[in-house]
Parts: structure tokens; sequence; C-alpha cells
């Protein structure tokens, strides 16, 4: 490989919106905030991701998803590093990030992720399906570790809620 | 083996181990914590009281299995002697775990199960809180992540409680029996030794005498919601930090390690 000095950040972030999380696969790894970084240093591609839960399976996958999409752009110079610190929270999926997960049918996670939100009151969640906020969760955990499941009174319908972390 | 243990609460010797390996030993007990308690709540899979409650302790199991992940891997870095967190989990023997004596015990009814999980998580919580301001950097940043994970755990085990303990004659019941059943291996929860004493004067690790404050009083809030009697310390079992186990522990990795065993390297 040679340097490939035509290579930039803005086009590896741009490649890279091609790589969906598998479980919503609306979604890419840059809007789920999973993406956090991408270094190009002399030729060099550099890609920094953080799991959103620490057993989260689907992380194999994105990172598997990151390395073949790089490759078929044809760069084989790079490195996936997965980090820790800062930890991941729902804050950073984007607000485009969350309008598509509605639109999927996932209520996206309320605002500001800290602790006391975690281990407060029941949050005002509105139905991806019919806009009621007239919801109730039935379990605190849900399809995948990222999720809990709820139910719209007013619909009927059960859904899916991005868990605010 | 750890020598110069003392399992009575005395004075520990003068401390004669290397940080490193403390450090691999500490990192050891928080994976193998979170490994067995992992797959006690996995044996629930396809058998959970109703859907959801099977979803949720299969997740439950799955932020588990990610910290356990998270610490093995850093003891197999540790140690250096190029072991895999595979290795760890999968090769070493009953008397090389270094789990506390409470998650190894069988998830006997759903009661039992969450009462547990409950018991862990008022420990576990205050304990990772404490661990995001350890000096290893490493250490740290597992703590950070699992902080978020362990709090949710906390909230749905104190809300399960309450809701047994506050709810009928017989889960009332039923969540004492598991109560006055699992008390006894709280102990083990706070029982400090050389390894401990050595991380806390380095700021790794916290002394778990502030632990158990916070471990106290979340207990004292959740059970006089749920109406259940904190039952009174008497004979505390302890020992799983040295290896001495329950009688369940073997049976338990005979079965999680059954395929290694039969078919070293075996892989997906």
């Amino acid at each position: 490989m040679t340097g490939a000095p035509h290579i930039t950040k803005e086009h590896i972030f741009a490649l890279l919106e091609n790589v969906k999380d598998p479980e919503v696969p609306v979604i890419s790894v840059r809007e789920l905030g999973v993406l956090r970084e991408v270094q190009v240093i002399d030729g060099k591609v550099l890609v920094t991701i953080t799991p959103t839960y620490t057993g989260c399976p689907a992380m194999d996958t994105m990172k598997a998803d990151i390395e073949a999409e790089l490759r078929s752009a044809g760069i084989i110079d790079f490195e996936i590093k997965q980090v820790l610190a800062p930890a991941w929270t729902t804050d950073w999926i984007s607000e485009v990030g969350k309008a598509k997960l509605k639109a999927y049918g996932i209520a996206p996670p309320e605002k500001s992720a800290d602790i006391r939100a975690l281990k407060g009151a029941q949050p005002v969640v509105e139905c991806p399906q019919c806009g009621s906020t007239d919801t109730m969760m039935i379990s605190a955990f849900g399809s995948t570790a990222c999720k809990a499941l709820w139910k719209c009174n007013a619909c009927l319908e059960p859904f899916d809620q991005f868990k605010c972390l | 083996m750890i020598s110069g243990l003392d399992r009575t609460g005395r004075k520990f010797p003068a401390p004669t181990m290397e940080l490193k390996e403390a450090l691999l030993t500490y990192a050891l007990r928080r994976g193998d914590d979170n490994l067995i308690l992992s797959n006690r709540l996995g044996e629930w899979c396809g058998h959970g009281p109703q859907l959801e409650e099977d979803i949720a302790l299969t997740n439950r199991a799955l932020d588990l299995i990610g910290q356990a992940r998270n610490y093995l891997q850093y003891a197999a870095e540790v140690e250096g002697k190029g072991r895999s967190e595979d290795d760890l989990a999968y090769l070493r023997n009953e008397r090389q775990f270094v789990n506390t004596k409470l998650v190894e015990q069988l998830n006997g009814d759903y009661a039992q199960t969450i009462c547990r999980s409950f018991l862990y998580d008022a420990w576990h919580l205050p304990l990772q809180q404490a661990l995001t301001k350890s000096t290893d950097e490493r250490i740290a940043a597992i703590a950070g992540k699992a902080v978020k994970e362990v709090s949710y755990h906390l909230r749905t085990s104190s809300e399960w409680m309450i809701r047994f303990g506050d709810g009928t004659e017989e889960s009332h019941q039923r969540a004492q029996t598991a109560l006055d059943a699992l008390w006894t291996y709280t102990g083990d929860l706070f029982v400090q030794d050389e390894v401990d004493a050595i991380l806390e004067k380095a700021g790794i690790a916290p002394d778990l005498a502030l632990i158990k404050v916070a471990f106290d009083k979340t207990v004292d809030t959740v059970l006089a919601e749920a109406t259940l009697k904190r039952p009174a310390d008497g004979f505390m079992a302890t020992g799983g930090r040295q290896g001495k186990h329950s009688e369940y522990l073997g049976f338990m990795l005979a079965e999680m390690q059954y395929l290694q065993r039969a078919h070293p390297g075996a892989t997906w």
C-alpha cells in the first residue's frame, strides 16, 4: 500500500456512514455514537470505536463491518481500536439518529443520560406508532441490551424503547 | 495461592506481595464474580416465569459477561503469561476461582434468584462507583462503563424485592426465605485481605468498609419498603476469595468448562 495521501478523515467518516447497527439497520455507527474518532496519519487510517453495552454482541459485528467497508474502498492500512472511556451514553446518539430510531418503531432515549435518570422516576415515553404519551413499561429489559419493552395504552401496540444510559 | 491471609479480620501481616500480583488477583475476583453470576442467570434462559423476565435475566447475564470479559482480559494482560480471557474462564479449576460465594448459590425459586442479584447489586454498584476513581486507568474505564449497567440492575432488582415483599403472603414469604438463606453469604462480600490492602494503599481499590456503608443503606431502605426483615448477622460464610467454595461451584464449572476440557482449543 502506498501512502494514499488522498484519503482524508472526512472520506472515512462518509464511507462509514454505510456501516449500520446490525440490530437496528437504519442507524449508522456514527449516528449511534459508537464511532468515536477517525484519524489519518501518514496514510494509515485509525478508527476508534466504543461499545454501547459491555456485553453487546453486536460490537464484534460492527467492527467486522467497518473492516469490510474500509477494505471494499481499497483501504488496507488501517487499525480499529476499541476504547471504554469515556463511557458511551445515549446522549451521543445524534438527532438524526433519534429520528431514524423513531421512524423505525423504536422510541428514542430521553435526553441527559445520567445516574439520576437511570434510578429516578419512569420517564415520559412517546409511542413511536401513534405519538401518545399514555404508555407503560412492560419490562425493564428488551430484545437487546440497549432496549426496554413498552406498550401504548392508546393504540395498544407494544414497542421497544432505547434505554437511557 | 495468596500467602499471609487473615480471614478473621485481624490486622494484616506486612505486605509481601508485589503490586502486580495483587492487581492480577483483584482483576480475577472482579471477573469471576461477574462470570459466575452471569452463568447462573443464564441457566434461566428458556425457563423464566414469563417471557419478559426470561429476557430480563439473560440481558443482565449479558451485561455481566461483558464486564467479566473486561476484567479477565485485563487479568490476562497483567499476568503476561500468554493466557487469554477464555483460558482463565475455561481452564482454571474450582479452587482457582476467586468469586464471592454469594454468586455461585443455586437459582432456587424466582425470589431466590432476584434476592441473590439484589444483594450482589447493592454491593456491586458502590464498589464500581468507587472504582471509577481508581488510579489504575484501565480499572477506572471498565468501572465507568459498568456503573451505568449496574445502576440499572440495582434499580430493577430493588423493584422486584419490593414487589415480592409487599405483594402477596406467598411472595412475601418466599422473598423472606430467600433473604434468610442468602444472608450468610453477604459476609464474603466484605472480606478484605492483603490484596485489598495493597491496592487500597496504591489508590487502585477502595476500602470495603466504605462499600459496606452504602450496601447497608440500600438494603435497609429497600427492605423497609418491601416490609421484609433484615436477617441478623450470624455465622457468615467466607472463603470465596481464597478459592474455598460451596459445593455448587464445581458442578457449574463442570458444565461450563466441559467443551474446552473435552475438545481443547475448540472454537466457533
